[in-house]
């Protein structure tokens, strides 16, 4: 091994710049290539939640005809209407919740013309692993907590130990509640009425 | 040490997690199944390789009372490039593993490796060690994923083994992870020992 550089001022002020240069010029190269492929794979994951959650098929792009909707607690609520010839045959509604088990809940939730849910697909979460994240399969048809086909509207769906009629996920009675809020968020936003009420008052305890 | 020896240390004799117990906060945090185990110890070490081997050739145009900053740099590059690369190309791993990708930066063995091995070594036996923490840091968290997937949710690598509903949820949550670490960390001492 050759001599170390001395320690002076001189040189810890020379090297460190030149490190940091070159490691900032690398990752910036890096960022420029992989900023595309990042957005395409987001883009991707939103176009598959929303031909996921809507029934059949449809000829335009959502995402072009995309209206949006603020909440009072200053989130927002994105609505997906789906159209085939021109009519509308569902609207998947990107949708959230502040009442996870472990923050933030996205879904995707697609509502048939009439109002009931068609699908819904979670888009990100950070439930328990094992016990909240069971919520992709629990409130799907073959799911014991079945939400499809039902019809929130203004009132909204509650699990069962709120006097609802949905079965909340065993041992993830907070995730199912915020999972409902997010459903419920949605459809009252998609009915066009009051989206502070609904289920989120009641997630407290 | 000849090369194969640095190449094997890092495997079983220094097994970072189960020899040195460097890195436990990915270590417990990630294997929560055997997918998001080794995601994490691959992309582990990758940054490993590469930091190794770049640090082993700047060392000496590095000042000594500024190498741990220069080391974090370097590392903390490779870091996001491997953080960017994931979000851009393996979506759903990026998705699970989260958190735990930009916080490699701080894990011990990176740095660890850097200060105790490449900075005086050649460039060769710096990636050979690399390589070597890596694959040891990727067979730990992979076995210990493995361990808890089976035993939490009844399934390993995704596949089914069991009926999930007989799967012990302790093994999933933080608990488990612990008691599944000490349980393997007691083996592998025995084995050194008889070795």
């Amino acid at each position: 091994m050759g001599k170390k550089l001395e320690s002076n001022f001189i040189n810890m002020v020379i090297v460190l710049f030149a490190v940091t240069l070159i490691a900032s010029a690398a990752v910036g190269y890096v960022y420029t290539l992989t900023a595309g492929p990042i957005d395409n794979a987001k883009q991707a994951k939103q176009v598959n939640a929303i031909r996921q959650v809507i029934p059949g098929e449809f000829d335009n792009d959502p995402n072009a005809e995309i209206w949006e909707k603020e909440t009072p607690d200053g989130g927002k609520l994105e609505f997906y209407p789906a159209k085939r010839n021109g009519e509308l045959v569902g609207t998947a509604v990107k949708t959230y919740t502040n009442n996870g088990f472990g923050g933030k809940v996205w879904l995707m939730v697609g509502f048939n013309p009439n109002g009931t849910i068609s699908n819904y697909s979670v888009l990100e979460h950070k439930e328990t692993p094992g016990l909240g994240s069971k919520m992709d399969l629990w409130f799907t048809k073959n799911g014991k907590g079945n939400i499809i086909g039902k019809k929130p509207g203004t009132t909204g769906l509650k699990v069962s130990k709120d006097g609802g009629d949905i079965d909340a996920i065993t041992a993830a009675t907070i995730s199912s509640r915020a999972f409902l809020d997010a459903v419920n968020r949605a459809a009252a936003g998609l009915e066009g009425s009051d989206i502070s009420s609904g289920a989120t008052q009641q997630n407290n305890n | 040490m000849n090369n194969l020896k640095v190449l094997t240390n890092g495997i079983f004799r220094e097994n970072p997690t189960f020899a040195l117990l460097l890195g436990m906060c990915p270590t417990l945090g990630v294997t929560t199944s055997a997918i998001n185990g080794m995601g994490m110890g691959l992309a582990t070490a990758f940054v490993l390789v590469m930091s190794n081997l770049v640090i082993s050739l700047v060392t000496n145009i590095i000042p000594d009372k500024i190498r741990i900053p220069s080391f974090i740099v370097i590392i903390a590059a490779f870091v996001t490039v491997v953080d960017m690369c994931m979000a851009a190309y393996l979506p759903s791993l990026h998705e699970s593993l989260g958190l735990f990708i930009p916080l490699i930066v701080v894990n011990c063995i990176v740095l660890g490796r850097a200060e105790a091995f490449a900075s005086k070594n050649k460039a060769i036996p710096s990636i050979l060690d690399g390589l070597g923490m890596g694959l040891g840091f990727t067979l730990s968290l992979t076995i210990l994923g493995v361990i808890r997937e089976i035993l939490g949710s009844g399934k390993a690598f995704n596949l089914p083994v069991f009926n999930e509903n007989y799967g012990m949820l302790i093994f999933v949550l933080a608990p488990g992870a612990f008691i599944a670490l000490g349980y393997l960390i007691a083996v592998v001492n025995r084995l050194r020992k008889t070795n």
